[in-house]
């Protein structure tokens, strides 16, 4: 399946800002933050199409998947 | 911070300085003080630009302290933009300035006779006052660089630009930085222009003489403030990100959960949002000479400013905050950073809130005056409203006197003052603060962001009307009570998390005050600062239904999310019920 992923912020270094990219089926959120070589820790904050998700959700095709690191302003 | 300077500048003979202790006002500082002195000495039916209104500037409870974080100044007054009562915060040098000279606030009240501008000079040696026909109609730049000449650089200043001396209701107070640039500013409410009618131009501090105040137990003061600073740096938010991009940081955050207001809250998500992003701005800063991280005010240890350069490498504004990216920026149609960079500075210049300023464009674009996207035509509008012209004067009046000029029907705004950079609809929990907090619509009221988006302090579904209120509720009772303290409400990132961090703050006022301050008294200041300001509000004639958003957040639903605003009314009216 075919999934959108944007990095924000710090999680952009050494990685990339956006990419389109195919997955197998049944692939959840926390199998591609492992595959980025991310801590867990670090991908605090997760949108897939632009609603709060959490590491356990199985993606879907077409899905567009946005991980930020902790942040805050105001 | 033992006495109090008032200046009575409608007095026979000239203004009339007098300092006296703090009396009654004793253990208050910040909006506390503020909103004290002018919920009991200010007529809430009198004109806020009349003598019977009076503007009270007031550091926090530990400004002037070796304190992190404590160098936020307080603005009270009744507020020409909302009629309601107002505190307007800024960082900057006067606060801790002011407060090691032993002020806890500054009171300017009555009226000149006659159309004359003042200035104020304040050090060791006492206070004077003088006409100053000079600084009539220069700019903030202008006029502190007139003051650098005079007093030299070791001062700090508080000044407005034309803004303020035109008396518009969305006039600012400038308070200057580290490097005497009037960068920070006491934004809302047209605090500028209550100043303008007190005919004082700028008030200049110089603290030389005077070190930093003393706690009580300086020993358990010191360790309180250590963990404090360490609280700080190693929570991720003030460690790391706002240091490293500044609020914008939010740019791609707040337009990805959709609900970043656009084309004049037309819609949630802003096509050219990664061009204005935090990101994208820090990268220009870095690359062209500027700076990604740099402190408002000495003792800040989060730093999230920064200087925005142009391509030449020439000093444009300080980094512009998220609220203003927004405002200028997406609300506008504009994903220009050097337009929006040059937008800022004038706004600082002339002495105007951005979120006000953005927000009357964006309206004035819905209204037909010019096309969204129109960087240089935004760009112009502030020029008129420097010069003062009709056209300039009706845009620094904010988005509802814009609105109703141009016959617009979307205005965003409560109790007259535009909303911020968060879109009620998919940002429910803001939604509720924006409607109720006795400011006008003020994000840092409540800032439910944090809860519903951010995930800091738990997590409330921003989508959905359920636990909104309480959120909000919550939030408004912290604020009320930080902002008395002089801190940097980005401590809230930190202290909401780790539970340390929150109780080296009470060590820290404990230990200077000698106090033995609890969670729930800290809680109870908080809630009799809001219980004094919607006091002075309904005494002005504010009743529960100026605590509604504007009806189209009910009616027409929000894209990507198709959402509108769900919490009830009823529920409304249930936010300040302990």
């Amino acid at each position: 399946m075919h999934i959108k992923v944007k990095l924000f912020a710090t999680l952009r270094e050494g990685r990339f800002t956006e990419g389109e990219r195919e997955y197998p089926a049944g692939t959840t959120i926390g199998h591609i933050i492992q595959a980025l070589e991310m801590d867990e820790k670090e991908a605090a904050l997760i949108f897939v199409n632009g609603l709060h998700a959490n590491t356990g959700d199985e993606l879907h095709d077409g899905d567009t998947l946005a991980i930020f690191p902790p942040i805050g302003g105001g | 911070m033992d006495k109090i300077l008032r200046i009575d500048m409608g007095a026979e003979g000239g203004p009339k300085i007098t300092a006296s202790p703090v009396g009654a006002y004793a253990g208050l500082g910040g909006r506390s003080l503020t909103s004290s002195i002018v919920a009991s000495e200010v007529d809430p039916m009198c004109h806020p630009l009349g003598a019977g209104n009076k503007l009270v500037i007031a550091p926090g409870l530990l400004s002037g302290s070796i304190a992190a974080m404590s160098g936020r100044i307080s603005v009270g007054c009744k507020s020409p933009l909302t009629g309601g009562i107002k505190e307007a915060n800024s960082g900057g040098q006067p606060s801790q300035m002011l407060a090691r000279l032993g002020y806890a606030a500054i009171i300017l009240e009555g009226k000149p006779k006659e159309d004359k501008l003042y200035k104020i000079f304040i050090n060791k040696d006492g206070v004077k006052i003088s006409e100053d026909k000079s600084l009539k109609m220069l700019s903030n730049y202008q006029v502190v660089e007139k003051m650098k000449g005079e007093f030299g650089d070791k001062i700090a200043c508080i000044s407005i630009g034309q803004a303020g001396e035109m008396r518009l209701p969305a006039a600012s107070i400038a308070f200057t930085d580290m490097e005497l640039r009037p960068s920070r500013h006491a934004g809302r409410g047209g605090v500028g222009a209550v100043m303008g009618s007190k005919g004082v131009k700028v008030i200049v501090i110089d603290d030389a003489g005077h070190t930093t105040r003393q706690p009580k137990d300086p020993e358990k003061f010191r360790a309180a403030n250590m963990k404090f600073i360490e609280g700080l740096r190693t929570h991720p938010v003030t460690g790391q990100a706002l240091p490293s991009y500044g609020t914008n940081v939010l740019t791609n955050i707040v337009n990805e959960a959709g609900g970043y207001p656009t084309y004049n809250f037309k819609q949630g998500r802003f096509q050219g949002a990664a061009k204005i992003s935090g990101e994208t701005y820090a990268e220009l800063e870095t690359k062209r000479g500027g700076l990604a991280t740099h402190g408002c005010h000495s003792g800040c240890v989060i730093r999230c400013s920064g200087i925005y350069n142009d391509k030449d490498g020439h000093f444009v504004s300080k980094q512009p905050e998220y609220e203003t990216v927004w405002a200028h920026g997406g609300n506008c149609g504009i994903d220009d950073p050097d337009k929006i960079a040059m937008l800022d500075f004038l706004d600082d210049d002339i002495g105007l809130d951005t979120i006000e300023m953005g927000v009357a464009i964006g309206v004035a674009m819905d209204g037909g005056l010019l096309q969204f996207g129109d960087a240089d035509g935004a760009i112009n509008l502030i020029k008129e409203v420097g010069k003062g012209t009709p056209l300039g004067r009706i845009i620094g009046s904010g988005a509802a006197v814009t609105g109703k000029v141009f016959g617009v029907e979307k205005v965003p705004v409560v109790k007259g003052q535009a909303l911020p950079a968060y879109d009620p609809r998919a940002v429910q929990g803001i939604g509720v603060t924006y409607a109720t907090s006795p400011m006008g619509a003020d994000h840092t009221a409540g800032y439910a962001i944090a809860t519903n988006i951010l995930k800091v302090g738990g997590y409330v579904d921003p989508l959905k009307p359920e636990g909104q209120v309480e959120l909000s509720r919550n939030l408004q009772i912290a604020t009320a009570a930080v902002d008395s303290t002089g801190m940097c409400i980005f401590i809230a990132f930190a202290i909401l998390d780790q539970p340390e961090t929150f109780q080296a703050l009470l060590d820290m006022l404990n230990a200077f005050y000698g106090l033995e301050l609890t969670a729930e008294g800290v809680a109870e200041l908080g809630k009799k600062v809001l219980t004094m300001e919607r006091d002075f509000n309904a005494r002005a004639g504010f009743s529960k239904i100026h605590d509604r958003l504007p009806a189209f957040f009910k009616t027409e639903s929000l894209p990507p999310h198709n959402v509108t605003f769900q919490v009830k009314d009823e529920e409304l009216d249930t936010v300040f019920n302990w």
